[in-house]
């Protein structure tokens, strides 16, 4: 704004939102994921301050980080998917079965990404035209998207290990910087498309809208349906990514692919300060919050406790940031 | 007046849910520089009416919708804004939980030359009017700060605000002054005067007829889904309106 002698400009005492209450969630879950990793730095010193565990984080924390990522998309909007690890599988069984048919490497990627968007606008469709709870609706679509995959390959795997496979696999999951693997560098970067795409498009800020209240972004005109759609139709991409990316990592494809992302992928959004009731929700809090949950399974571990705390953690984890949320909001409704 | 193009037009226009006919074959038609209060008891289908013109119900088939002139086949929410129509809606049409800012520009959001966002502009632009036209100082009202955040009287500011900022050439209020203080009232009053003298036009739905009378220049009178009256203001006074009213309510019908 220019500087006027002549005109005062218009009186206001018009406050900004206080720093805590702008940023007091990401705050919270920075502080979480610091505090985590403080504990494990002392607890497990040795682990903890070789790189081999960041290393490690790197490689398996993406393959249900690209999935938790655009989970928030859809969870903003109101709505949920649980068919994302199936979607995955099925997506990553079309790649395999093509290629193994003798097809070339990148028909049978662009066609796995196909079947994962086909699959997100089933999902959608279902949701939208029929008015049906995505939860309900997500848990028989998960059912039916691993069923046709378990039926078709019988039940049985694909090696990945064909020298053919080598191109994509370097491009996929490499390791290109330091030993990084790739698949860490892919997650930064869908989290910056998918962070353009919700905070600068159109589309993005009815996604808030839609579901912050539905009837009210209808009456000014958001086209709710095409959103939810849309936002499925992006898990739906980003679930055969993944599955793609487990699977080369590993040089083999599981039929049962992706049945322990799931929790791990829905915890995530939600300990990145994601509303469960929608309207709110940040990429980069769902993007730190998967590495918490990752850093989480890894630390229990090498602090030298078996297994089965990693559940009691992640329980605790999950029940504090919702209530958390609960916290927030109603301290600031009017 | 009627050699002129209607802003709007409706013919025929019918709306059934299911089993109900809330609106049954309303012809009616604004013209520019027109204010007009739409009347009626409750449930006589005022805000389904609102809700066709603004293409939120589609109308029944064999119903048509007319914009100066010209039939619109495919009516919808997004097209009736970008003609120019806007609604302030009873129940405001707000997401609490977001910034000022989006509800603002909500469904209508301002992009830039590449075709992104353009988030500054949105703020400076939602600052600007809010204290421009509403006058506001208080704290709440910062264009990051949630609509939830503010009282009632602030939450339709930003409802009428938006309506004005995008210089529709006919305005709708939907009983805007429910809920409101005097004070927050006369300010909606002066608002719907304004869109008068700019040669806009507008629909005005209110409870308290003593509203609707002194700012309007005719009256149609709905009754379960029906036109039952028409009148100019001219034509009739008051109290023959308030006397018409109870007849209608009563019998169904406008006339003795």
């Amino acid at each position: 704004m220019s500087e006027n002698t002549e005109v005062t400009p218009p009186k206001t005492t018009a406050k900004p939102p206080s720093f805590w209450r702008r940023f007091g969630m990401q705050f919270g879950i920075w502080a979480v994921g610091i505090g985590i990793w403080l504990t494990f730095v002392f607890t497990a010193s040795e682990t903890f301050t070789s790189k081999d565990i960041y290393l490690a984080f790197a490689s398996t924390t993406p393959m249900f980080a690209l999935m938790a990522v655009p989970l928030t998309l859809i969870i903003i909007t109101g709505e949920i998917d649980l068919s994302f690890p199936s979607i995955s599988a099925l997506a990553t069984g079309v790649f395999a079965k093509y290629y193994s048919g003798g097809g070339s490497v990148w028909v049978a990627l662009i066609l796995a990404l196909f079947a994962g968007v086909v699959c997100g606008y089933i999902n959608g469709w279902l949701t939208t035209k029929f008015s049906i709870p995505s939860l309900v609706i997500t848990i028989g679509t998960g059912f039916l998207f691993r069923g046709v995959e378990l039926a078709w390959m019988n039940g049985s795997g694909v090696e990945l290990t064909d020298s053919g496979l080598d191109g994509i696999k370097e491009i996929l999951v490499g390791r290109t910087f330091f030993g990084i693997a790739n698949q860490f560098w892919w997650t930064i970067l869908a989290t910056a498309i998918l962070w353009h795409i919700l905070n600068r498009t159109r589309f993005g800020a009815h996604i808030f809208l839609t579901g912050d209240n539905k009837v009210s972004a209808q009456l000014m005109g958001v086209n709710v349906t095409k959103v939810k759609m849309r936002t499925f139709a992006i898990m739906g991409f980003f679930a055969a990514f993944a599955g793609l990316v487990s699977s080369l990592d590993i040089s083999y494809f599981w039929p049962t692919m992706g049945e322990g992302q799931l929790m791990n992928a829905i915890a995530a959004v939600f300990l990145g300060g994601t509303s469960v009731f929608g309207g709110i929700g940040t990429l980069t809090g769902t993007f730190v919050g998967s590495f918490i949950i990752g850093g989480i399974n890894a630390g229990i571990v090498a602090s030298g406790l078996t297994a089965f705390f990693t559940q009691i953690f992640f329980g605790l984890v999950i029940i504090l940031s919702v209530i958390l949320q609960a916290i927030i909001s109603k301290r600031i409704k009017r | 007046m009627s050699t002129q193009t209607p802003v709007i037009e409706l013919k025929n226009v019918s709306k059934t849910f299911g089993e109900v006919n809330s609106l049954s074959g309303i012809n009616l038609a604004i013209y520019p520089g027109e204010i007009v209060g739409l009347l009626g008891d409750n449930g006589a289908g005022k805000s389904t009416l609102v809700k066709t013109i603004m293409g939120f119900h589609k109308p029944d088939e064999g119903g048509e919708i007319w914009f100066k002139g010209e039939r619109i086949p495919d009516w919808s929410v997004a097209k009736a804004r970008a003609l120019g129509i806007e609604t302030i809606y009873q129940e405001r049409a707000l997401c609490e939980q977001q910034p000022i800012w989006r509800n603002m520009f909500m469904g209508r959001e301002i992009k830039n030359k590449f075709g992104k966002l353009d988030v500054k502009k949105m703020k400076s632009e939602a600052t600007r009017l809010m204290s421009e036209h509403m006058g506001f100082t208080s704290t709440a009202v910062h264009p990051d700060n949630p609509v939830q955040t503010m009282s009632g009287g602030e939450k339709q500011g930003v409802a009428i605000t938006r309506a004005l900022y995008f210089e529709a050439e006919l305005v709708i209020l939907d009983e805007p002054t429910v809920g409101l203080s005097l004070s927050e009232t006369k300010k909606t009053l002066d608002f719907v005067q304004n869109i008068k003298n700019s040669g806009r036009s507008a629909i005005f739905i209110d409870h308290n007829i003593f509203h609707i009378y002194p700012a309007v220049d005719r009256m149609i009178v709905l009754d379960r889904g029906r036109v039952a009256g028409n009148y100019k203001k001219s034509e009739i006074t008051m109290d023959e309106l308030i006397d018409s009213m109870y007849r209608v309510a009563r019998t169904g019908n406008i006339k003795e």
